[in-house]
């Protein structure tokens, strides 16, 4: 048998089902491979006596025979969801220290599901960031590589992204506010979808942009997505933007024929200097879908080209409030003052501590976008523009389009260090792909679909119609499989 | 409903060195609402818990956590509207107020400024001189209340309760249509009448349940009339808010001293800035509360964590079938139903206790008398003991029981306050106390005719008197009921005098 730690979710489930391992053994062989991975700088806490109670609690319960699909299977937790008595920092310094004493629902719905926790993912601080340089714990090392050079996994879910494609884990999950889950599996050949907004329970996630923020899962294959969707998602009642719908059987749903699908290619997606290896991924794609028996249709989405700007207006609004509660007066780091100091140099002192610059430039932007004199002409503006990016997709699926094809990233994945000294519009850039579908509340995919000519892996996006993850998962599953990518990073760790 | 007409009360005036002035008053009410637990999470609004106990992890602004609406506090919102004839709004939407404090956990209160629940409304202000002034509101929205900053019980550090972080309030905001100190009491009192009546706030000022913020600008006579007219606010003065007011007496007083600092400015050729001021008692005088370069730029955006706020009119027509009978339909119904003048029914009706003990009292009965008894004897009885209505040891069916023995003649009015008092102190049924101790009064004319003839005999220098001069009658009729012990009827008594005087 192959070594544990790199199966998926499905072989591992159907393995612990006939009896061939035990969680045990899984969660075992994933906590040495952590072990051996300190150079990915991945995992930042380990929690293998949580992990090891919760393996013993799953084998018991895949005995007793009715073990659900997500029993016994390891995970890696990005640090942005609270954990009970865990440390969840939101790779921040200023909640240094901070212990929660409540579990997020999505964590609570995969623990009570039997899936065991293996520690807390590295990612962007307060999820800001496209290349997992912005947070406390250093940068995450994508397990690609290209001639010695250490790249980034993308971000802000870098830390899930770089560990379930060095098999650390069996799956992870992610967040994604602009891109945050599909930009890095697209830069290390993993599945990952950010489900419709309310799909899933915001609640005990710390929040970057709430009416962005959703949760999902990065997975090894869009089997695997499927499965762990369905593990995440709940009505929940804590969260007023969470929906009463029931949650289907994606894996059942998932069939992968498309015949007689349409699917389609937005002319706006196609930028200028678009490099001609993600040009070619993209017309491959489409022709593969084709092949599987889909209707290929050119559309278009007039209002692309201002979801990013928009998109930097409406996220650091909302974060530049969410991020307020940080003041060193009840939890997490508050700084040393000095004789006299007060209650402002406290909030001035802590808060220039607490955070880096990345989370500093995009609260200082919202709170600027958000002043008196500039609402109108920044906030106002960036709303109606999101409500017109909303109906642009509105329209096509009005229009009778299943399913719409992008490239997921303008670019594979680049060095760590190339960006962070140029403009931040460069980096912002990453996210050009996907933010119009958080800006839309939309579901959306990133599936692996080839190497470039570095032999990095390169992604394509689906987007799909609102609350139809499961038909989109069976698009994805259709260009998985025609795809066929199979590469993985040769271990160097 | 309310057929009571009032004449406009006058405009209060105060003179400055060089003209009069009037007075113009807008209030902007906080009013906690009378609800279990919090706008935004399930922890407690119990008052005076110890600190720091009534806090969930959403209270505390913990990551991650979520504001959830308690359905309760917008029921308890649309009930407050439609009690002050409010337009209710079905759709309605919170947004957050961005400011930093260490009582205010989120860095943020969620508040609603662009769609606020309750729309315009109205109060009617009664002076008690017969005048009253129809106050407009503006509108009514729901915010959460911040927490209790403590700076004095330490030299060097200061100490936060969060208890009252996310009690639900709602913000009252009157139209500038108050006209002077006593208007602006009378329309909190107003308020805080019907808000009781609604079961929607407990009016409470002393703990905070209610405080207010006072606009008060000045204007020359004439130009609020112009303003009326136009709804134009550039015919009125500059306007300054004095905050956090949870007095009576302090909010008249402010604005009488904040009016006459703005006279001295506008009367020495200056010009008052708009700025928010607080009203120190002990040295009588208000105080500009922050700079301008403080001045806080909120930064108002719609909470994304909260879904616009959406309700049905069949709802809303629910409550509404639901009201309680309020203040001014409660008054003008003991005006007619029970002949009351308009002062007395409007102290029966100033709290709903009291006109439910009334009412208890005067059904069946004479409504004059019943209320007599309720407004002098009784409420001079518990404002001796410093008790209020609910705590009166005389039942309605006591108090109705005195009164039906008064009715029946049985005991005359005098022996009525004696048997008062007897079941104030000693409880019991006034009937059986009446019979036990023989206070009944004497209607068999034998004994009083017998008594009356001895007084006749011993005296007749007063009989010759009075026959001269049928005023002095009167002495006659005393002595029988000193003779009889108070017993004697007054009536039979007066009756048998006269007649045996004229021989």
């Amino acid at each position: 048998m192959t070594e544990l730690n790199t199966l998926g979710l499905a072989e591992a489930r159907d393995a612990l089902r006939k009896g061939d391992t035990t969680s045990k053994e899984l969660t075992q062989a994933c906590l040495s491979a952590i072990e051996g991975a300190g150079a990915l700088n991945a995992f930042v806490h380990h929690t293998p006596e949580i992990a090891m109670k919760q393996a013993d609690a799953a084998d018991i319960r895949i005995k007793a025979g009715d073990a659900p699909d997500m029993c016994g299977l390891p995970l890696g937790i990005k640090d942005l969801f609270c954990t009970k008595d865990v440390p969840s920092q939101a790779g921040s310094r200023i909640l240094e220290g901070f212990l929660p004493q409540y579990e997020s629902t999505i964590t609570s719905n995969l623990f009570g599901a039997g899936a065991v926790m293996l520690g807390k993912l590295n990612m962007d601080e307060f999820a800001m960031g496209s290349s997992n340089e912005t947070s406390v714990y250093g940068n995450v090392i994508n397990p690609w590589k290209v001639d010695d050079r250490d790249l980034t996994p993308g971000g802000s879910s870098g830390g899930s992204a770089s560990a379930v494609a060095a098999d650390l884990c069996l799956a992870a999950t992610g967040t994604d506010t602009g891109g945050s889950i599909r930009q890095p599996a697209a830069f290390t050949g993993t599945v990952g979808i950010k489900p419709t907004y309310g799909r899933c329970s915001r609640w005990g996630v710390v929040a970057f942009a709430s009416s962005l923020d959703q949760a999902g899962p990065m997975t090894k294959s869009v089997r695997d997505a499927a499965i762990m969707l369905e593990a995440m998602c709940s009505h929940d009642p804590k969260d007023s933007t969470s929906v009463d719908l029931a949650v289907p059987n994606f894996e059942a749903l998932m069939t992968g024929d498309i015949r007689g699908k349409k699917i389609g290619i937005p002319k706006e997606y196609r930028m200028e200097g678009m490099p001609a290896e993600i040009e070619k991924l993209w017309a491959d794609g489409a022709a593969m879908m084709k092949d599987a028996g889909a209707e290929i249709v050119d559309i278009s989405l007039p209002h692309t080209k201002y979801a990013l700007p928009a998109y930097y207006v409406i996220a650091p609004a909302e974060a530049s409030s969410n991020l307020a509660r940080y003041d060193g007066v009840r939890y997490g780091h508050r700084a040393t003052l000095a004789a006299g100091d007060g209650v402002t140099e406290m909030y001035e002192k802590t808060r220039a501590e607490g955070f880096g610059p990345e989370v500093q430039r995009r609260v200082m932007i919202g709170t600027y976008v958000l002043s008196a004199g500039f609402y109108d002409a920044y906030y106002n503006r960036a709303r109606r523009v999101r409500t017109l990016i909303k109906k642009d997709f509105e329209d096509v699926f009005a229009q009778g389009i299943d399913a719409i094809l992008t490239p997921a990233t303008p670019s594979s994945a680049f060095g760590l260090g190339e960006m962070t000294d140029v403009d931040p519009v460069q980096m912002y850039l990453n996210d050009v792909f996907t933010v119009t579908v958080n800006m839309a509340g939309l579901p959306g995919i990133a599936v692996p679909a080839g190497l470039d000519e570095k032999g990095l892996p390169l992604g394509l996006q689906l987007i799909g119609r609102p609350w139809e993850e499961g038909d989109l998962l069976s698009s994805a599953y259709a260009l998985e499989r025609a795809a066929g990518f199979v590469a993985k990073p040769s271990k160097w760790w | 409903m309310l057929d009571l007409t009032y004449d406009l009360p006058k405009v209060k005036t105060i003179a400055g060195a060089k003209h009069d002035w009037e007075l113009v008053i807008g209030m902007e009410v906080h009013a906690q609402v009378s609800s279990n637990a919090k706008l935004f999470s399930g922890a407690s609004t119990q008052f005076g818990s110890e600190p720091n106990s009534n806090v969930s992890f959403v209270d505390a602004a913990m990551p991650g956590m979520l504001p959830v609406i308690n359905e309760y506090c917008i029921e308890q919102a649309v009930r407050t509207g439609l009690g002050l004839k409010a337009e209710i709004n079905l759709k309605s939407a919170f947004d957050r107020k961005n400011y930093f404090y260490p009582d205010l956990p989120q860095g943020y209160q969620i508040s609603q400024l662009y769609h606020p629940i309750v729309g315009e409304g109205e109060v009617l202000v009664e002076m008690g001189d017969g005048t009253a002034r129809l106050v407009r509101v503006e509108r009514i929205h729901m915010e959460q209340d911040a927490g209790k900053s403590i700076h004095d019980m330490d030299p060097n550090m200061s100490f936060v309760d969060v208890n009252r972080t996310g009690v639900c309030l709602m913000e009252i905001v009157s139209k500038p249509d108050i006209r002077g100190p006593e208007e602006a009491a009378a329309y909190i009192t107003k308020l805080r009448q019907i808000l009781r009546y609604l079961g929607t706030c407990n009016g409470d000022m002393q703990s905070g349940a209610m405080r207010a913020d006072v606009n008060v600008s000045i204007c020359l006579p004439g130009q609020y009339e112009k303003y009326q007219a136009t709804q134009d606010f550039g015919h009125l003065g500059t306007r300054c808010e004095i905050k956090n007011m949870n007095s009576m007496r302090f909010i008249q007083q402010a604005i009488d001293v904040e009016a006459k600092r703005q006279i001295a400015i506008l009367e020495a050729g200056g010009k008052v800035d708009q700025e928010t001021r607080l009203y120190d008692p002990d040295k009588g005088e208000t105080r500009s509360m922050r700079s301008k370069e403080e001045a806080h730029d909120y930064r108002y955006f719609p909470d994304p964590d909260l879904l616009p706020l959406e309700i049905e009119q069949a709802w809303v027509d629910e409550i509404e079938a639901n009201l309680p009978e309020l203040p001014d339909a409660k008054k003008a119904r003991f005006v007619s139903d029970f002949n009351l003048s308009d002062y007395d029914a409007s102290v029966l009706t100033a709290d709903l206790d009291t006109a439910d003990y009334f009412e208890l009292v005067a059904n069946g009965r004479d409504g004059k008398s019943s209320a007599n008894w309720v407004i002098n004897e009784l409420f001079g009885r518990l404002k001796k003991d410093e008790k209020d209505i609910t705590e009166s040891p005389v039942t309605p069916a006591q108090l109705g029981g005195i009164i039906d023995l008064i009715a029946s003649d049985a005991i005359s009015g005098k022996i009525a306050k004696d048997l008062f008092e007897i079941v104030y102190t000693e409880g019991g049924d006034p009937a059986q106390i009446v019979e036990d101790k023989g206070m009944k009064q004497v209607t068999d004319l034998g004994p009083i005719e017998a008594a009356l003839d001895e007084i006749i005999a011993a005296n007749p220098a007063q009989v010759e008197k009075a026959q001269a001069n049928p005023k002095l009658a009167g002495w006659f009729v005393g002595q029988v009921m000193k003779a009889t012990g108070g017993k004697a009827n007054p009536k039979a008594v007066n009756e048998l005098v006269a007649q045996k005087l004229k021989g």
